[in-house]
């Protein structure tokens, strides 16, 4: 009983909140100012196909109603039909969310393994020369705009160095030579044996991933930064010190066990961050991810592409939240005891 | 903990590979594209569906072009529209009935011969199904419930079809040249059939016609791949097929362009058409569409109703100025409501800048010191720069515009609605005749509130009980030469006075690779033909 009270409070609070997702986004999906129907039959319609059309869209019906029949095609897995792409949502989302997790997965990896050293350091070393210098890096990640990165980065290693492969996911004479399995197409092209394709997609994702990690790298040295410094004011490491530890097991086993238990959600909301799109990123690298594709759709008032998006990044969220939570009680010892 | 130290250890040290291994990437060596594939660089995110009942997006209309014939095409050579599966046609005198003679020897990519029965159901099925650009054909008077007895196949060569509308043949002929006189294999879409629905799920995304490209596939907002037809009945397309890249950023299209990755970049901003005019390796074509851009005039706001204001204010543009500096050759000045290059259009823009002019205008229609004006613009390159233009010159008489950004759709809806003083948009002509203007600019049967059509005379809630009886018969003349001089009166009519302040048309500027050749790109978006891209 202990232990599934917890879990029903826990379960509970992801209904609630995916409940009011979609009922925030479903009425801003009524509310824009762009005529839905207009953005399928287009301007020029007869009043006949208008009608037509908006009748079944189910405009015409009011709107708590237009909610509750939404509810019940999203809970039988329908999200209905994108007006941008004229597929099912659900097969839009299959194409394009395992883009935005390949590259946002490479990118935490390599933001988690730059940036969480890095900050120590810093942290450490704070108000010294090692100190600035990863502010400096880390600030100008963090303030200069991703969609310039991201065209100077092209510029350089793409269009003038030629260590990198330009705006796609693949050269175009390679696309559609493997078989999707998983949508990652590293992944996808390993599984398949053929090297020359997974070559040429590390060569795609190279830059963007970099640039993406370079954001996250920036945001987590300074969070670790601080952490640490945080808890190197602390009495205990006085004590581990006193009783004459190295310097570096202070901080690695004793400052950074502490550290571990706030960083992991900083990692986690990052990461969800990542997957929700970059949509500049995406837009600049001609990636075909998701955070492109709920932008787009918003654009054309394609409402039911916008809500399956939305409810997937909600859903990832709850997740990843989850999850660490999961890892803090694993982490944390006092959470053992409660 | 110690699991910790190891994760973080392990995290270092793959985020030290990782960067390890971007500074030392080998040259991955991009190969350029090969010989026979012509690989274009495109936002085609506009693309829902390639059925031709359906499709009347830009993008869609294109590739539809290019994988149908039409029973009327667009010829490059004279940028006119002649008989495409058919041979002749024959109208009777009143402009009651038309009888189609269809070219013998024509087959589909399926291998299927093109017939009568083909054509006839084609023009059924978008009347049958009547979605976005099925009102082209029913102006003819068709309806759902009795096209079948207006479109009949005689017998394998003669299609007969009924006008009950009685028009100008002329214009039934030019309504044939659109994307729904696409002539779509009858066979190949009935056997894809589910549920009595035509095809109508299958032919989103797949094609089933006989032009110079078949479709090998397309990922939406990813990319089309079109394979040559060998057996083309215009002869096979020189390159073997054409890959188009969906790429949403113009400078990045550029650098693609730039490097070799693709032959042709179709969306490049002015300032990018500059900086590549230094590259030896590419050149950039010009190509006039039929795009009209205009400032619309709410007649509802009283202000704005008095001729004199109407007038003042075409003297407050400096049209040149903003063709050359602000947009640099993407447009060119047109006052007229038919763009050049379309049959019949009046190429006279006898309007500029005149701040003099318009001062005394609007002095003499009670304005002496202007009044403010809300202008809602898409907030898009070069809606938003045009608009900035507008609003300096408008200024220097007094009128002071506040300009009102929006996304396109919400600027249209807001539109349509008649919610807006005054407005800046652009419209593109449904098909290659001086109707699908004229029924827009100068046709308003029903001005009030609750209208069934909405015209841009409506939207503009301009009543012109004349003028619209001047396009209807203009609609009806079956006398070719009598019919284009009625269109010329009506572009006078518009020049002199009215809600619109007609401004320019597009130029649509193609990058490209020095040794691609052959790229058509006629006004339409439906013109854009790939059939004679070469490489060399």
């Amino acid at each position: 009983m202990r232990l599934l009270r917890p879990i029903l409070a826990f379960l509970a609070s992801i209904i609630l909140t995916l409940l009011g997702l979609l009922a925030v986004t479903f009425v801003i999906g009524r509310v824009i100012p762009i005529d839905p129907v207009l953005a399928v039959v287009g301007d020029r319609a007869s009043p006949q196909t208008y009608a037509a059309a908006r009748a079944a869209m189910g405009f015409d019906l009011p709107l708590y109603q237009q909610f509750l029949i939404y509810l019940k095609n999203v809970l039988s897995g329908n999200f209905g039909q994108s007006t941008l792409t004229g597929r099912p949502v659900l097969e839009d989302i299959k194409a394009f969310f395992p883009a935005t997790i390949e590259l946002s997965s490479v990118a935490i990896v390599v933001g988690v393994g730059l940036g969480v050293p890095l900050g120590v350091l810093a942290g450490v070393r704070s108000g010294r020369w090692p100190d600035h210098l990863v502010r400096l890096f880390g600030l100008v990640g963090y303030s200069a705009p991703v969609f310039w990165l991201g065209l100077v980065g092209l510029l350089i290693f793409y269009a003038k160095l030629d260590w990198v492969g330009g705006p796609g996911r693949l050269d175009i004479y390679y696309d559609g030579l493997i078989e999707p399995r998983t949508g990652l197409l590293l992944l996808d092209s390993l599984l398949a044996g053929d090297t020359e394709v997974f070559w040429n997609a590390v060569s795609h994702i190279v830059l963007p991933a970099s640039i993406l990690a370079w954001y996250s790298m920036a945001y987590l040295s300074r969070m670790t930064r601080s952490f640490v410094m945080a808890e190197m004011k602390q009495e205990y490491v006085m004590t581990a010190r006193i009783k004459g530890m190295s310097e570096c097991r202070v901080i690695w086993r004793h400052v950074m066990g502490n550290v571990a238990v706030p960083l992991v959600t900083v990692v986690a909301l990052s990461y969800g961050g990542l997957l929700e799109g970059s949509i500049l990123t995406e837009t600049v690298f001609a990636w075909p991810g998701l955070g492109r594709y709920i932008t787009e759709s918003l654009f054309n008032a394609d409402m039911n592409a916008v809500l399956g998006g939305t409810i997937v990044v909600g859903v990832c969220y709850i997740l990843l939240n989850l999850l660490s939570d999961l890892v803090y009680r694993l982490l944390d010892p006092r959470a053992h005891a409660a | 903990m110690r699991q910790l130290n190891r994760a973080l250890l392990l995290l270092s040290g793959a985020g030290l590979t990782f960067l390890a291994f971007i500074l030392a990437t080998p040259s991955v060596g991009f190969a350029a594209t090969p010989a026979d594939t012509i690989v274009m660089a495109k936002q085609i995110d506009d693309m829902i569906t390639i059925d031709p009942a359906e499709a009347y997006e830009f993008s869609a209309l294109e590739i539809d072009a290019n994988l149908y014939d039409r029973i009327m095409t667009y010829d490059p050579a004279t940028s006119k529209v002649v008989p495409g599966v058919i041979a002749s046609s024959e109208a009777s005198k009143d402009g009651s009935s038309l009888t189609l003679k269809v070219r013998p020897g024509q087959k589909f990519t399926s291998g299927n011969p093109l017939t009568a029965d083909d054509i006839a159901f084609s023009l059924q099925r978008v009347v049958k199904l009547d979605k976005s650009p099925a009102f082209i054909l029913t102006q003819f008077g068709w309806t759902k419930d009795n096209v079948e007895e207006m479109v009949v196949a005689k017998d394998p060569e003669t299609v007969s079809l009924t006008i009950p509308a009685k028009l100008a043949p002329s214009f039934v002929l030019n309504c044939l040249s659109a994307g729904v006189g696409s002539v779509l294999d009858k066979k190949e879409v009935l056997s894809r059939q589910k549920d009595g629905d035509l095809g109508y799920e299958w032919l989103k995304s797949h094609a089933a016609g006989s032009g110079a490209f078949s479709l090998r596939s397309w990922k939406p907002n990813e990319v089309i791949l079109l394979d040559a037809n060998p057996n083309y009945a215009g002869g096979s397309p020189k390159v073997k097929r054409v890959a188009i890249r969906h790429v949403p950023e113009p400078a990045t299209q550029r650098l693609l362009l730039e490097k070799g990755d693709v032959d042709i970049a179709r969306n490049m901003s002015p300032d990018q058409i500059e900086g590549l005019k230094s590259n030896a390796k590419i050149k950039v074509e010009s190509f006039p569409k039929a795009d009209t851009w205009y400032v619309a005039l709410n007649q509802k706001d009283e202000r704005l109703s008095k001729p004199g204001v109407r007038q003042a204010l075409r003297w407050l543009i400096d049209y040149q100025n903003i063709a050359d500096s602000i947009t640099k050759g993407r447009f060119k000045v047109h006052q007229a409501f038919l763009p050049e290059g379309f049959p019949g259009a009046l190429n006279d823009s006898p309007y500029k800048l005149d701040v003099e002019k318009a001062k005394k205008l609007l002095a003499d229609a009670g304005y002496p010191d202007g009044f403010e004006l809300q202008l809602d613009v898409s907030n898009s390159y070069p809606s938003t720069n045009v608009a900035q233009a507008i609003q300096a010159t408008m200024g220097q008489a007094g009128i002071k515009i506040s300009i009102v950004p929006g996304e396109q759709r919400q600027v249209i809806t807001k539109y349509r609605a008649r919610q807006h003083q005054a407005v800046l948009l652009y419209w593109s002509p449904d098909y290659m005749d001086p109707h699908s203007n004229a029924g827009s600019f100068a046709w308003n049967p029903d001005n009030s509130d609750n209208a069934s059509d909405k015209p841009l005379a409506w939207r503009n809630a301009w009543d012109i009980p004349d003028l619209t009886k001047r396009t209807e018969e203009a609609l009806k003349e079956t006398d070719e030469t009598a019919r284009m001089a009625m269109y010329a009166e009506l572009q006078k009519s518009l020049l002199d006075d009215g809600p619109f302040l007609i401004a320019f048309q597009n130029v649509d500027q193609v990058a490209m690779r020095k040794e691609v050749g052959g790229f058509v790109d006629g006004a339409l978006s439906d013109h854009v033909l790939y059939k004679n891209l070469t490489k060399n």
